[in-house]
């Protein structure tokens, strides 16, 4: 999903480009308008074969994008980058249509998959409706349990790597360390850590921190050590004190793969996250889902799994723009 | 200002001094000893501009390492203003053949490198400003690394060195992988640069016209292990002329004393 991302906005910004010299109708929205339109018909006017609540309002969700994309459709470029961006997904609203049509049809329409394991849209949507406040709660406590696990680990994680990168003593004594114990997943500690702790929710936060701080240590390290040699002898003969070395030629040169590792740590996060949620933290979408499962409530489950996709992908998309921010020295975009 | 001095040199002598004596240097290769250096002796004088000639790899570079206080010498005495040489100071200062700009800083951050180790930078940044247009890149303050040729960025690297006020510049190669056409530009400028600063230059090279055309003198090693075999004085004054006989006539002389004498 992190490989997809940069390839993804970049595309964005290239079709940008392309699309301010088209004209202002966009042909293309205007058929995926009418793709959403016919989803809303399909959804309001073919009966169901088991009575669905929130039909009417998945119907209405539909015509209101719909009515987005006829307004991006006629606009032109006067809305900005969310035309912009709108037009380039314009295929994927065709299909996200067709999409949702198949899956309605399938469940609610025809109850061709098996109804209390296989979720209509509007009973999801449902769920949304009706629990919104203890999805919203889990949420946030899953939010507070990683960042305070992910900001220990990546500290740690960077502490030690850049000392280990640095100083041959601390790496002699690291090391072996590192190399027995920093593949073992973390997971694996869950028992003794819920047991060592004094609560669910501090082994939590050591487990999590430890997912995220073995990456980030080891591509620390690696990157801190392949920083060319010149920089050093370059800022040594311009007068420059160890601590001048690593805080302004080290950590800087290293950067690049220091990202890498806290993309990787937060990628081993979530499932440390979900983990500790579900077998020890009475909190967190992790539990969201066990309590779901233990009603049988598969349409819960499944909207809970929604809310977890776009949650660890907008972390995903936070940490990228902030390495595109941190980083924007590596971009070559800016030219005269 | 009117150049009235041999060599046309106008600023007051504030380069230092380089006195070498029985300098030895050698590397440790998979266990065996590697001479690069064997009993090298010279002395430079203040302010004036020396050119190390020599085949590759013949320990050139290693002189100016250990001049830069980079290295330590196996055996010998390598003294700068009558002063041992233990450590790098920010009176003398490398310039290498690449530019080696942090690719993170900004040219205006790059060339503040220096002052900003120093902790001098907030006093100083009319000497950065100074710096950047004492070699002709006014206006690219914020350009990053990236943006820039290789000329350019070698511009950079003097600049960065300048801004320091060295009293020693070691030049290792800094023209070496810039185009041709450039390359003219800049030993220009940088006889331009050595006369302004008034500083002592070490140009290593192993260009023979560029070491004739830019010195007051060039030094003629052999192979490894590198010592002096000859010691040319070039008594030109300066601006000089690409097509001058005399130039020329060293020229023919030092390929001789490299052994090349049958390619003229």
């Amino acid at each position: 999903m992190s490989l997809v991302e940069p390839a993804l906005s970049k595309g964005a910004v290239v079709q940008g480009a392309s699309v301010r010299t088209r004209p202002a109708l966009w042909g293309l929205g205007l058929a995926a308008a009418a793709s959403w339109i016919a989803a809303a018909g399909v959804i309001e006017l073919w009966p169901e074969t088991v009575p669905q609540p929130y039909g009417r309002e998945l119907a209405l969700i539909a015509l209101a994008i719909s009515l987005a994309l006829i307004i991006v459709a006629v606009t032109g470029r006067a809305l900005g980058a969310v035309a912009t961006t709108v037009r380039y997904y314009g295929a994927w609203a065709i299909a996200g249509a067709l999409g949702l049509v198949i899956w309605e049809v399938v469940t609610a329409k025809t109850g061709l998959l098996p109804v209390p394991f296989f979720s209509s849209p509007q009973s999801i949507l449902e769920v949304f409706l009706d629990d919104w406040s203890r999805l919203g709660i889990s949420v946030s406590y899953s939010l507070a349990l990683l960042a305070k696990g992910y900001f220990f680990g990546a500290l740690t994680g960077f502490v030690i790597g850049v000392t280990i990168g640095w100083s041959q003593a601390a790496s002699y004594w690291v090391h072996p360390v590192l190399r027995i114990i920093g593949p073992l997943p973390a997971t694996a500690w869950l028992p003794l850590a819920f047991f060592i702790f004094p609560t669910s929710g501090s082994a939590s936060v050591f487990l999590i921190a430890l997912a995220t701080a073995f990456p980030v240590t080891i591509l620390t390290w690696s990157g801190i050590a392949s920083v060319n040699r010149d920089y050093y002898d370059i800022a040594r003969t311009l007068g420059a004190k160890p601590g001048f070395l690593i805080l302004k030629v080290a950590i800087p040169a290293a950067l690049p793969h220091v990202f890498v590792g806290l993309f990787m740590g937060l990628g081993t996060s979530f499932a440390v996250l979900v983990v500790a949620e579900m077998l020890g933290v009475k909190a967190g979408l992790g539990w969201y889902l066990q309590w779901a499962q233990g009603w049988a409530a598969y349409n819960n489950m499944y909207a809970a799994l929604l809310v977890m996709a776009l949650m660890c992908s907008t972390l995903i998309t936070v940490l990228f723009r902030v390495r595109d921010w941190t980083l924007s020295w590596q971009k070559g975009l800016v030219r005269w | 200002m009117v150049a009235t001095a041999v060599n046309g040199r106008v600023a007051p002598a504030v380069g230092q001094r380089v006195d070498i004596s029985s300098l030895s240097h050698q590397f440790e290769l998979e266990g065996d000893p590697l001479p690069v250096l064997d009993d090298v002796d010279f002395s430079i004088e203040p302010g004036s501009f020396v050119a190390l000639l020599g085949p590759s790899g013949c320990g050139k570079s290693t002189l100016l390492r250990l001049l830069a206080g980079l290295d330590h010498p196996t055996r010998g005495q390598l003294r700068v203003d009558g002063s041992q040489v233990d450590d790098p100071d920010p009176s003398r200062i490398l310039v290498f053949q690449d530019p080696t700009l942090f690719p993170w800083r900004t040219v205006w951050d790059n060339v503040a490198l220096g002052l900003e180790a120093q902790g001098i930078l907030r006093k100083s940044k009319s000497r950065v400003d100074e710096a950047i247009r004492l070699v002709g890149l006014e206006g690219f303050d914020k350009a990053y690394p990236h943006q820039l040729s290789g000329g350019m960025a070698q511009r950079v690297a003097l600049a960065r060195a300048l801004v320091n006020d060295p009293r020693l510049l070691l030049l290792d190669e800094p023209l070496g992988k810039l185009d041709s056409l450039t390359r003219l530009t800049m030993q220009t400028e940088l006889v331009n640069l050595w006369q302004r600063a008034g500083l002592t230059a070490v140009l290593v090279t192993h260009d023979v016209e560029e070491a004739v055309f830019l010195a007051q003198r060039v030094l003629i090693f052999g192979p490894r292990p590198a010592r002096i075999v000859a010691d040319l004085a070039v008594d030109l004054p300066y601006p000089r002329h690409r097509g001058d006989p005399r130039l020329s006539e060293l020229r023919r002389e030092a390929l001789v004393h490299l052994g090349l004498a049958s390619t003229w």
